[in-house]
């Protein structure tokens, strides 16, 4: 018995009970469902085995929506509890696993793969390749990804779900203070997330440096695919680092070793810097494609191109280099002295200055503008004034002798939702409403949209500003309860409302899609935003190759040249094209990788070892294996442009 | 949304009553002005960009200009960009002069209180309670303090499990309490008066509610209830200790004698075992004095409320 | 599969060159895991609780023997390249061997060391020093370890294939990642176990 007891749920209630049927429920439904559509075989050659960068890219943001939704019912369940004062809606323990499975699902699950997503979807056809550098290293990306993702939420229903605080500080998150296994899923499945990140990482540095269309330097890349570089340098830079962390803290859960321990020299304080040295530069890995989709969206519905094109590069180059030079201001208040807290609050701070010159440039692309409020142009709009505040309020942390006021309180919680929303997630749903019709061929409804827009506005600012008033008025984070005294009830009240806003946008976007799916003209052709750069000028939704000839370009703004300046993007006749064939290998090795660190988690050694041979069979086999990939004919070309509406160019 | 914003400007300085923003000694009052400061060089930031912001949405929208107005292609200008560069550094600068002043202010013996030697009191953390050790007068309590008014405390902080905040708003900000290093926190009262007080980091089950009351009395009130204390309380034992430091909340606690004699702080550690043996095992026992006076403990708990 | 002729065979096609470009990608991001293992020893090194501490325990013998191993079969490997360029495949196997030969005789007395701590009482649990010490080196011994595998699983494709574009280029970027592999070990050498002995 003492074996299974390890997978039992530490504190099950019935709502855990309702997920486990739910979940088992929606499995079946899966499988019965494919099974009677006779889709299994639809399902692995289209996708489980598929390389495309567009598939993966759409399998990624499908996996990052779910990912929203699952964080997202974690944050109305939190807002819940804390709304009125002594409310027993949740226990301690279920508020301490539900903010340590927000943060982490929001951070790693949901923000990372939606970036990712719109990263692969639309680097190589804003760089004019035919696909990323390593295509089948893309899929091993994505489905290690998609396991961790799926190993991490199982936790939910088997063993428990991690309980520390997604920064997870030790020793709080060691074995004596977090008995249960919740904390190994945190350790291994971010573990597994991470090595696809970093492969995803490698992957676009290369695509980007080495696969530019003829004529695109590096200044003349769209400002996305900067953005994506930097990113991804960041990610290789700062990844390892978290490699390690982790590493030493599952060395720590499952070995008995003395890392972060109280005894035998352990340290927690390193554990707290190695987490923040990959952490911080993590928030710019985040808000760095953001950025880069800000700039697209708002060049192209100001109708103009973007302002201060250089001090853009320049200022996101110097923004990561920032990024690994700030992370102390996490922890101001460790006790490292007005020396070290005057060095790093000077440095945090200066990352305003870069910032605000972004800040600026967008502002003056709108000069002598021609503004069309589209949705994603709304998005962007918003996004101005509600991430200057989010942003104002960081400078104001960054002044470590207050930061010792601010810190632990709501009021961090309020500035960095206030950032990370209006920054990540404006942006993401931006570039999804900007980049859907190049997906799927159709365009989301407008009207829906920018409800939805305004409504996910205004939930922001009517959930997250009150919280810097109860933030100052004494309200720590992470308190599953408060007592009426403290008077905190008001403000949580307003932020559960701004919350169910909040909800009621995201459901609405939900809505647009099954409407626009059901209701939108497909008659859009090439370029239905009248934008700017090269992935608009293939067809949508994109053919499998993307481009029929390979453009050439000569700025940043290609199909804007082509439109408006007499220049041709497409030169030449179809010539055959070489693409990379499918594999179902990095399917099959990260669903083993899914089975190791199951193993992992639960100390299950021979299940460990047989499934770590297993992984190195899929290397070897790779190794070995000979594919040169496969070739796409002119006469195939010739009828896919003939359908599609025309050879372009 | 800037209406809602401004709504929260007016409530910050309109009433004055958020703790933060309520100091009772020099510290917090250094931390209050800095936090005003910086909300109001941001909030000349803020309102920039916004007035920016709807200036271009106004004047160049597409429903005001003509069908053919074909916008400009613009390059970036050194002029504008060197204002958007020029004039945040010169914030920055400005900020970044205030926060350093005011980190060493915060990191040092109140200002006005140098002279005098300040109240050494160890706050030492465990699941999910405060142990208030008095070397000076040679008491203890859990879960509540009474300080002097007018005179510089010297907080010693460490944990005896995860990592904690020692956080008394109206008194000053917070700093960590970790097993394996002794940090120090400056704070002074400048007036009589009953704080609330915190642990402010995350530390597991427990953490809402682990909570303590300072109460800041004038000195003379406090040698009496010092007295008072050493009259009343019976003395903390190593095992009574043990017991304490089992998780869970007890109330509020008073002993003489402090835990210190025979489980002293990591201060002088860095790296060795041998003190936090004792922290989280029963197996270093036997090299210490062993007191024998169970069964009186939990009857002459000096209960305080 | 267009091959440039101008190039030598391991950079003879676009892919290629971005297998070796996101090789160099990689060795990056594998700076920053051994710099962080770096950072973490250095912090660590002295918090040896209650048990013996790098001046105790370090053996001079096997780390000279180690270093030597790894450093000729660093030189090796450069050499089985360089045959590799001039295109005698019997050449280039022989040195690859031998490399291949020097990391498993390092790889041993490695396996040796770390008997050899554990026995003196060093052992993964013992203290944050020891559990850091047997990290930093598992991590690279497991990098050893893996380039082991892998080259042999590169011999045995040179032997069925030949020196082809592809062969060449996995050799190659192999190479890179054993030199990698001894300038790894050159700090672990100064850094950890010189460092330690003075």
């Amino acid at each position: 018995m003492e074996f299974f007891e390890r997978f039992a749920i530490p504190h099950p209630s019935p709502a855990i009970y309702a997920s486990m049927v739910a979940i088992g429920l929606t499995v079946i439904a899966i499988i019965a469902g494919l099974t009677y559509f006779k889709k299994w075989g639809y399902i692995w050659r289209e996708w489980l085995t598929t390389v495309d960068h567009k598939r993966i890219g759409i399998m990624y943001l499908i996996s990052a929506l779910l990912m929203l939704f699952r964080g997202g019912v974690d944050a109305i369940m939190m807002r819940s509890q804390l709304a009125v004062p002594g409310n027993t809606l949740l226990d301690a323990q279920h508020y301490n696993e539900i903010f340590t499975t927000h943060g982490i699902v929001m951070i790693l699950f949901m923000a990372m793969p939606f970036i990712i997503a719109l990263m692969n979807f639309v680097v190589p056809l804003q760089i004019g390749a035919r696909d990323v550098a390593f295509p089948r290293l893309n899929a091993l990306s994505f489905w290690l990804f998609f396991f961790a993702a799926m190993l991490f939420n199982i936790s939910f229903v088997v063993g428990g779900s991690p309980d520390a605080g997604w920064t997870s500080y030790f020793p709080l998150a060691g074995n004596e203070h977090s008995p249960h296994v919740g904390t190994n899923y945190y350790m291994i499945a971010i573990q597994i997330a991470g090595l696809g990140t970093l492969m995803t990482g490698i992957n676009f540095i290369v695509t980007i440096l080495k696969m530019r269309a003829p004529g695109m330097t590096l200044m003349k890349m769209p400002m996305f695919t900067w953005s994506a570089l930097i990113t991804n340098v960041i990610i290789v830079f700062a990844f390892p680092v978290l490699t390690i962390a982790l590493a030493m803290g599952t060395m720590d859960r499952l070995f008995g070793t003395h890392f972060f321990s109280i005894d035998n020299g352990g340290m927690d304080m390193l554990w707290a810097n190695l987490f923040w040295v990959w952490g911080h530069p993590e928030v710019y890995i985040l808000i760095l494609p953001a950025f880069g989709i800000y700039s697209e969206v708002i060049s192209t519905f100001a109708r103009r191109n973007l302002y201060g094109y250089k001090s853009m590069v320049a200022s996101m180059v110097i923004i990561s280099l920032f990024s690994f030079l700030v992370w102390v201001h996490h922890f101001f208040t460790m006790g490292q002295g007005a020396f070290v807290n005057s060095i790093f609050s000077v440095t945090t701070m200066a990352i305003a200055v870069p910032t605000g010159i972004k800040i600026f440039n967008w502002l003056f692309t709108l000069w002598k503008g021609k503004i069309v409020m589209t949705t994603p142009m709304l998005y962007s709009m918003l996004f101005i004034p509600i991430f200057t505040i989010g942003g104002v309020t960081g400078v104001m942390l960054g002044m470590s002798a207050a930061d010792y006021q601010y810190h632990n309180t709501m009021f961090l919680v309020a500035h960095f939702h206030l950032v990370i929303i209006p920054g990540v997630v404006f942006a993401m749903l931006a570039g999804l409403t900007y980049w859907w019709p190049k997906m799927f061929g159709f365009m989301l409804n407008e009207r829906i949209g920018k409800w939805a827009a305004w409504l996910i506005a205004v939930g922001t600012c009517v959930a997250f500003f009150p919280m810097f008033i109860s933030g100052l008025d004494g309200q720590a984070r992470r308190m599953y309860t408060y007592s009426e005294a403290t008077g905190f009830g008001f403000w949580n009240m307003l932020s559960f409302i701004g919350a169910g806003i909040l909800a009621i946008g995201f459901v609405l976007i939900v809505y647009n899609i099954y409407y626009s799916t059901r209701y939108a003209t497909r008659d859009i052709g090439a370029d239905p935003w009248d934008a700017r750069t090269l992935e608009w000028a293939t067809h949508s939704p994109v053919p499998e190759y993307n481009f029929a000839i390979t453009p050439e370009v000569n700025s940043s703004e290609a199909l804007w040249d082509e439109k408006k300046k007499g220049h041709k993007l497409f030169k030449g006749s179809y010539q055959e094209i070489h693409m990379p064939s499918k594999s179902g290998v990095p399917f099959i090795m990260s669903a083993i990788f899914f089975v190791f660190g199951f193993a992992m988690i639960f100390s299950l050694w021979i299940l460990a070892i047989v499934s770590l041979l297993g992984i190195f069979a899929c290397l070897i086999h790779r190794s070995f294996e000979q594919d040169h990939g496969y070739h796409i004919s002119v006469k195939e070309i010739e009828e896919t442009e003939a359908k599609m509406g025309g050879a372009k160019g | 949304m800037s209406f809602l914003f401004f709504t929260i400007i007016t409530v910050l300085t309109g009433c004055g009553n958020l703790l933060v923003l309520d100091p009772k000694g020099p510290q917090a009052q250094t931390q209050a002005d800095v936090i005003m400061i910086s909300i109001w060089t941001m909030l000349f930031v803020v309102i920039v960009v916004f007035a920016l912001l709807a200036y271009m949405l106004i004047k160049y929208r597409a429903s005001k200009q003509s069908d053919d107005y074909e916008p400009p292609h613009i390059e970036g200008s050194k002029v504008m960009e060197s204002i958007f560069v020029g004039i945040p550094v010169i914030i920055i600068i400005f900020l970044s002069i205030v926060s350093v002043k005011s980190n060493y202010a915060v990191e040092s013996t109140p200002e006005g209180y140098e002279d005098q030697e300040p109240l050494v009191i160890y706050a030492s953390s465990s699941n999910w309670k405060w142990h208030f050790s008095y070397p000076e007068q040679d008491i203890e309590t859990v879960n509540y303090l009474y300080i002097p008014t007018d005179r510089a405390l010297e907080f010693k902080l460490y944990s005896h499990g995860p990592i904690t905040s020692f956080w008394v708003p109206q008194l000053g900000g917070q700093k960590y309490a970790m097993a394996d290093m002794v940090t120090t926190l400056h704070l002074a009262a400048d007036v009589p008066g009953e704080f609330f007080g915190r642990n402010a980091n995350f530390s597991g089950k427990g953490f809402a509610h682990n909570t303590f009351n300072v109460n800041a009395v004038p000195p003379a009130e406090f040698e009496e209830w010092v007295d008072e204390v050493k009259e009343t309380a019976s003395p903390i034992t190593e095992d009574r200790f043990q017991e304490l430091l089992e998780p869970g909340h007890l109330g509020q606690l008073t002993f003489t004698g402090t835990h210190l004699e025979f489980s002293p702080a990591p201060e002088h550690n860095h790296g060795g075992s041998q003190s936090h043996d004792k922290h989280d095992g029963h197996e270093n026992h036997d090299h210490h004095e062993k007191h024998e006076d169970h069964e009186e403990e939990e009857s002459s708990d000096h209960h305080h409320h | 599969m267009k091959i440039d002729h101008s190039q030598p065979l391991e950079y003879g096609t676009e892919q290629n060159k971005m297998n070796i470009l996101g090789f160099w990608i990689f060795l990056g991001a594998e700076i920053m895991l051994f710099g962080t293992l770096f950072a973490s020893y250095f912090t660590l090194e002295n918090r040896i609780g209650s048990g013996p501490s790098g001046a105790d325990i370090f053996e001079i013998t096997p780390i000279i023997i180690e270093t030597f191993l790894l450093l000729t079969s660093s030189f090796t490997i450069g050499l089985a390249i360089h045959a590799m360029r001039l295109g005698r495949q019997k050449a280039m196997l022989t040195f690859f061997g031998i490399t291949l030969v020097l990391g498993l005789a390092f790889l041993s007395v490695e396996i040796y060391e770390f008997f050899h701590y554990v026995h003196v009482g060093a052992g993964l649990q013992t203290s944050a020093f020891s559990a850091i010490l047997l990290t930093t080196l598992g991590t690279h011994g497991a990098h050893v370890t893996f380039g082991l595998l892998w080259g042999l699983g590169i011999i045995l494709q040179i032997k069925k294939r030949g020196l082809t574009v592809e062969t060449t280029n996995k050799s190659f970027i192999f190479s890179l990642y054993w030199h990698f592999l001894d300038v790894v070990w050159i700090f672990i050498f100064s850094f950890i176990y010189l460092k330690g002995l003075m």
